[in-house]
């Protein structure tokens, strides 16, 4: 620290004489000169430079304008928080750049600064969540009792492996017995390692695991049952722990809810339910409002007991709100099964689409989906419009005959022959 | 008469498997299966050395070993324990808790008969 820095909350923080001298050295331009220009005499502008003299009004915007600069960084200099990021982003690189230049820095290149702050925060966020997520190994109770048995089951038939295939002799019974072991162990890897590969696709319940906005965004509708009744009261949404980002999607869900829970009100929608049923095309004509707020809104309210899914996606498919149905899981990294209505009704616009289903999932489960891609309302002449599809899971005990089929994802999924697949199942292929 | 050795592990099929070569080489084998009650089995019949594994029903393997390592008799009993390949945590595990020697699983069973050995200082 020099003789010409103070000390403010949040780090060391230099005055606007020291940042005019700093700049002025820095354009390489003597005091003399810049005291002719702005029209005082050199030792006055000596006494401003070592913050003997207060400066501000029309003198600081003439040298300011001297020194190409803007007259409120001379005054304030770089923001305080913006220059700890700085300061934090160098300790953290174990760098070691010249930390007393770094308000210089951020004055004379603003937009950089912020920049390099930018990823400083980013890269300290990517580097939690990959701590969280080797954590996760040690501290996820299922995933670490899971591979604990897997591995045992391994053990175990390695030893009796190595027995049955040993130099040694082994009788018959022994042979019988451990054949037996091998082959009861093989059975118990193949569910246990099926159970694992589910869990590790499907998301994951409880703010700790999550690993994405989304995800804190579908931890916090989850844990209310997607019903927020003070929300679509006009409220905001309260409670909420995760990341800016994940508060970001929370907001933009929330006011959506508020305008669609105005034209769709709960107290009317159950009403509505009660008279025509379950089938959202009766209700869109019955309310009049387009079908895929009906969709949501069937998801985000307390519907006599009963347990829907929702899904919707954008133009490229990624998954952009789920909630999760018992016995539907839904894929925690958006790789869906392409045969869901979902996407079927990405090439239909408007048309809305019922398709009886048979979930391939080891708790398959039977229900019917309700799905319709629509634009959003266009924000400019000319421009092409942008589609989301959303999709309502509704358990059935009948499909009927003509189920089709699905899975979670391709990676998952033992149905054979499939004309969507994209990769090898390993669970019907093996491991 | 040949040296003992108390199994404690819950995977039935391992189980066998670790008697079976374990007895085949001379050695007397005893098992037990569940955490809350290996203190006992311990002291039931003092074993020469003890294979442990770190994740037991009702009472994990590192909570019997710190009260092995807290008593007279078997502050200084031979333990190898069975620990999962990957959970580096684990091992760290063990080692504070005393542990003599550890072994991941998946194992071979030449590795279990050396180890063992060697713990019972054959």
């Amino acid at each position: 620290m020099n003789s010409f820095s103070t000390s403010v909350p949040g780090g060391t923080r230099s005055l606007a004489g020291t940042r005019i001298r700093e700049r002025r050295i820095a354009m390489g331009k003597k005091q003399s000169a810049l005291a002719r220009e702005v029209g005082i005499s050199s030792s006055y502008l000596n006494l401003i430079e070592h913050n003997r003299r207060r400066i501000a009004g029309k003198l600081l915007l003439d040298i300011a304008g001297a020194l190409e600069t803007d007259a409120a960084l001379l005054a304030d200099g770089a923001e305080v928080s913006l220059l700890n990021d700085l300061r934090a982003a160098a300790m953290a690189a174990q760098a070691a750049p010249e930390l007393e230049t770094t308000e210089e820095f951020a004055g004379r290149y603003p937009a950089w600064a912020g920049v390099i702050a930018e990823q400083g925060r980013k890269i300290e966020a990517l580097e939690n969540t990959v701590s969280a997520l080797s954590d996760r190994l040690a501290h996820d109770p299922f995933l670490s009792a899971s591979l604990h048995e897997m591995l045992s089951m391994v053990t175990s038939i390695r030893s009796s492996a190595s027995i049955l295939t040993g130099p040694d002799p082994v009788e018959a019974i022994w042979q019988d017995r451990f054949h037996k072991n091998i082959m009861e162990d093989a059975v118990r890897l193949g569910d246990a390692s099926q159970a694992l590969v589910t869990y590790l696709d499907a998301p994951q319940s409880g703010p700790s695991s999550n690993s994405t906005p989304l995800e804190e965004l579908e931890s916090y509708l989850g844990a209310r049952e997607f019903y927020l009744p003070n929300v679509e009261a006009g409220g905001e949404p309260t409670g909420f722990e995760g990341t800016a980002q994940g508060k970001a999607l929370l907001d933009r869900y929330a006011a959506r809810l508020r305008d669609e829970a105005a034209r769709v009100p709960t107290d009317t929608l159950l009403a509505m339910v009660r008279q025509e049923g379950l089938d959202p095309l009766r209700l869109t004509h019955a309310l009049g409002v387009p079908m895929q707020t009906v969709l949501r809104r069937l998801a985000q309210i307390p519907l006599h007991g009963r347990k829907v899914g929702l899904v919707e996606c954008d133009a490229s498919g990624t998954l952009t709100l789920r909630r999760s149905l018992e016995g539907f899981p839904l894929p925690r990294y958006g790789d869906a099964c392409a045969l869901w209505p979902l996407f079927g009704a990405l090439s239909r616009p408007h048309m809305p689409i019922a398709a009886a289903l048979r979930s391939l999932g080891a708790k398959g489960e039977t229900l019917r989906g309700y799905a319709v891609a629509a634009p959003d309302a266009a924000t400019a002449y000319g421009q092409d419009p942008i589609l989301r599809s959303t999709m309502l899971l509704v358990p059935v005990e009948d499909p009927g005959s003509d189920a089709l089929d699905v899975g979670m994802s391709c990676r998952v999924c033992p149905k054979e022959a499939c004309p969507a697949r994209r990769e090898p199942s390993i669970l019907a292929d093996g491991f | 008469m040949g040296k003992r050795v108390l199994l404690i592990e819950d995977e039935p099929n391992i189980i066998e498997a670790v008697r079976f070569i374990l007895s085949r080489d001379g050695w007397h084998v005893d098992t037990h299966s569940d955490g809350a009650t290996a203190m006992a089995a311990v002291a039931h019949r003092m074993p020469d050395v003890i294979i442990l594994d770190a994740m037991l029903p009702n009472r994990s393997g590192f909570e019997i070993l710190r009260d092995l390592r807290g008593q007279d008799d078997t502050r200084n009993l031979p333990v190898l324990m069975l620990t999962a390949r990957g959970q580096t945590k684990d091992r760290e595990r063990a080692e504070e808790a005393g542990v003599s020697d550890y072994m991941t699983k998946p194992f071979s069973n030449s590795d279990v008969l050396e180890r063992v050995r060697a713990l019972a200082g054959d």
